[in-house]
């Protein structure tokens, strides 16, 4: 299976006044293309951490990230921007949305950033917006749309553009049981229609039930990496 | 990146927080008008006062004899224009001159007596030239130079409790160092702007004035008006050349005065445009900074999609853009609209002895020139742009990881 993601012993030390709190230590992970992964542990495990160092984000103290064969850590600002632009789609636990955009509008985004023809971006918003079940929800902005909703529209605009990788942190934490059981089935049905790679961190037992594999983070290590 | 998007999310970010859109397009365009509105009228306060100034008998310049105007008295009297200059006024470039008899005098009514300055003129040709050419608000103008009658100010004659028809004595000193003295009727009363101008002056036909200050044709001055301002300096030279022998000189040097007030006025522009520029600037930074510090979070979730930093600057600049374009229209229909409320003019006469102490006409006149216009906008759209730099750099170097945690 092709890597998407090779972590090699990644380490991030965050310095508060005369602290270091080391939030990632000698990580090495392995993400192969299509996978669906749930990243798993307590707070303060370095789930997060990991996430945003994978996306661009964040850069590592010491080790190298690599996606797709390509090195991300010390990259530029604007470097690191075109990479999350081009490789890397996002849902994050709340304020995912532009709250000035429609629905639509919020999933062709990344699109016209891309540079992509009006013609085209609405065609795949069109099917996307069908995928995830809002096509008649399509022009309302995100306060005139429910939480489970609001993330629906963060989860098209994540995959719309085919990135290698979704990254998602704690995508249900703000929402009900019901709601986060159809998000992860969403988003499970994405993975196998597009073969689109999904990690997400979470400590919700229901997604980590459902996902394909499981790995568990704590203090900052892999503790645990199981496969369905 | 797309200028549509760009615009777009700068459009609706505008709407997103209406009222503080509001203040920030009522501080611009309250700021352009005042500034458009303040150059106008102290443009129209310099205009209006030159104006009288060279109205009130001065012209743009004048001749006289070398000591004329150290010891202004008939002793320094000098002959009518020569060939040359008479040519020369006669020229394209000259709307209007006239030949004065002008000495110190003192004029006496039955009941008061006032020290004033006599005029001997020649009205046909002060029509063009001076106030007192349309300023005969009662009796009537001179006929002519021989005219035999006198026009008083309306205050003058107030003080010297007299009127039309009645009679009052000129007394000044002779060419021949005698005292002389001759009687006149009062046939006009004149109004001018200015009180101090109706007290000064008394008006008698010029060869009337010659026969009693005893000056066969000679004369105290040479005024002239030229059609356009603009020339003076040429026709200055030209003037000193035909009369080398004479005191040829501007009205920026007849009136220093008004001159300074010109000057004054026109820093008084800039002083204003500064105190308004420091005042806005706080202004619109405090309010840009606020909407910026809002939006942290957005920000950072911009840069996590994959918006460049430099993108983010061009959005918090494209929205301040927006506003500004806004302001300035707003601002700029405001001053043109209070400014053809007043195509009339502000009348003073309320203030009229205070404003004269500022060499202020009693009717001021606002007027806008292209260049106070397109400053005024230069000013406010640099100072919006400088203003809105700093918050859009916050927004734009902020981290995204760091945006999206603390927002």
């Amino acid at each position: 299976m092709e890597e998407i993601v090779v972590c090699d012993r990644v380490s991030k030390t965050y310095h508060t006044n005369h602290l270091a709190v080391e939030a990632l230590k000698q990580v090495d992970l392995h993400i192969g293309h299509g996978e669906f992964t749930t990243l798993a542990g307590p707070s303060g495990s370095g789930k997060t951490t990991l996430l945003n160092v994978i996306g661009g984000l964040d850069q590592p103290s010491s080790g190298s990230v690599t996606l797709q064969g390509a090195r991300i850590d010390q990259r530029t600002p604007a470097e690191l921007a075109d990479y999350r632009l081009r490789h890397v789609g996002f849902v994050f636990q709340a304020y995912n949305l532009i709250p000035v955009l429609s629905a639509r509008e919020n999933i062709e985004f990344v699109m016209e950033l891309q540079g992509i023809s009006a013609t085209e971006r609405n065609a795949l918003s069109d099917e996307i917006l069908q995928d995830v079940g809002l096509s008649e929800m399509a022009n309302r902005r995100p306060a005139e749309l429910s939480g489970g909703q609001q993330q629906r529209v963060a989860v098209a605009r994540a995959i719309v553009s085919r990135p290698a990788i979704v990254l998602a942190d704690e995508p249900t934490a703000n929402l009900d049981s019901t709601t986060s059981k159809e998000l992860i089935e969403l988003m499970l049905s994405l993975n196998h229609k597009h073969g689109i790679t999904f990690l997400i961190s979470t400590h919700d037992p229901l997604v980590i039930e459902l996902a394909p594999r499981q790995i568990t983070l704590r203090d900052g290590k892999i503790v645990g990496d199981e496969s369905a | 990146m797309n200028l549509l998007l760009l615009f777009r999310l700068a459009w609706r970010n505008v709407l997103r927080n209406r009222r503080r859109s509001l203040v920030l397009l009522v501080t611009i365009s309250f700021g352009l008008w005042a500034m458009l509105f303040f150059a106008a009228f102290i443009r129209g306060w310099n205009e209006d006062t030159t104006q009288n100034a060279i109205d009130t008998l001065t012209g743009h310049l004048q001749v006289h004899a070398p000591d004329y105007l150290d010891d202004p008295s008939v002793d320094h009297s000098m002959r009518g224009p020569s060939t040359e200059l008479r040519a020369l006024l006669k020229g394209p470039e000259v709307l209007a001159w006239d030949s004065r008899v002008r000495v110190p005098a003192v004029v006496m009514s039955e009941r008061e007596t006032s020290g004033v300055t006599l005029v001997g003129i020649d009205p046909g040709r002060e029509s063009k030239l001076s106030f007192i050419g349309h300023s005969i608000k009662a009796g009537r103008q001179l006929k002519d130079a021989q005219d035999h009658g006198i026009i008083l100010g309306r205050k003058l004659a107030d003080r010297l409790d007299t009127e039309l028809g009645k009679r009052v004595v000129v007394m000044s000193q002779g060419a021949d160092h005698s005292v002389c003295d001759r009687g006149f009727r009062v046939v006009g009363i004149f109004d001018a702007d200015r009180s101090s101008t109706e007290m000064a002056f008394v008006f008698v036909g010029r060869s009337t004035a010659q026969s009693m200050l005893k000056m066969n044709d000679e004369i105290s001055e040479i005024s002239v008006k030229l059609r356009d301002a603009q020339r003076l300096d040429g026709f200055l030279a030209h003037a000193r050349r035909a009369a080398p022998e004479l005191d040829v000189q501007p009205w920026t040097t007849l009136q220093p005065m008004v001159l300074a007030m010109v000057a004054l006025g026109k820093a008084w522009i800039w002083i204003f445009y500064l105190v308004m520029y420091i005042a806005m600037a706080f202004g619109l930074i405090n309010t840009l900074l606020m909407a910026v510090a809002e939006r942290t979070r957005e920000f950072g979730l911009l840069q996590a999609l994959g918006m460049r930093p430099r993108l983010i600057l061009e959005q918090v600049l494209a929205e301040s853009s927006l506003l500004l374009a806004a302001g300035v229209v707003l601002g700029g229909l405001l001053a043109a609209g209070s400014l053809a409320l007043l195509h009339g003019g502000i009348d003073f006469s309320h203030l009229a002895q205070g404003a004269e102490m500022w060499g202020m006409s009693k009717v001021i006149h606002p007027t806008l020139r292209a260049w106070d216009l397109i400053s005024a906008v230069l000013f406010i759209v640099v100072l919006a742009l400088v203003a809105s730099v700093y918050p859009a750099l916050r927004a734009a170097r902020k981290v995204p990881i760091e945006a999206l945690t603390r927002g």
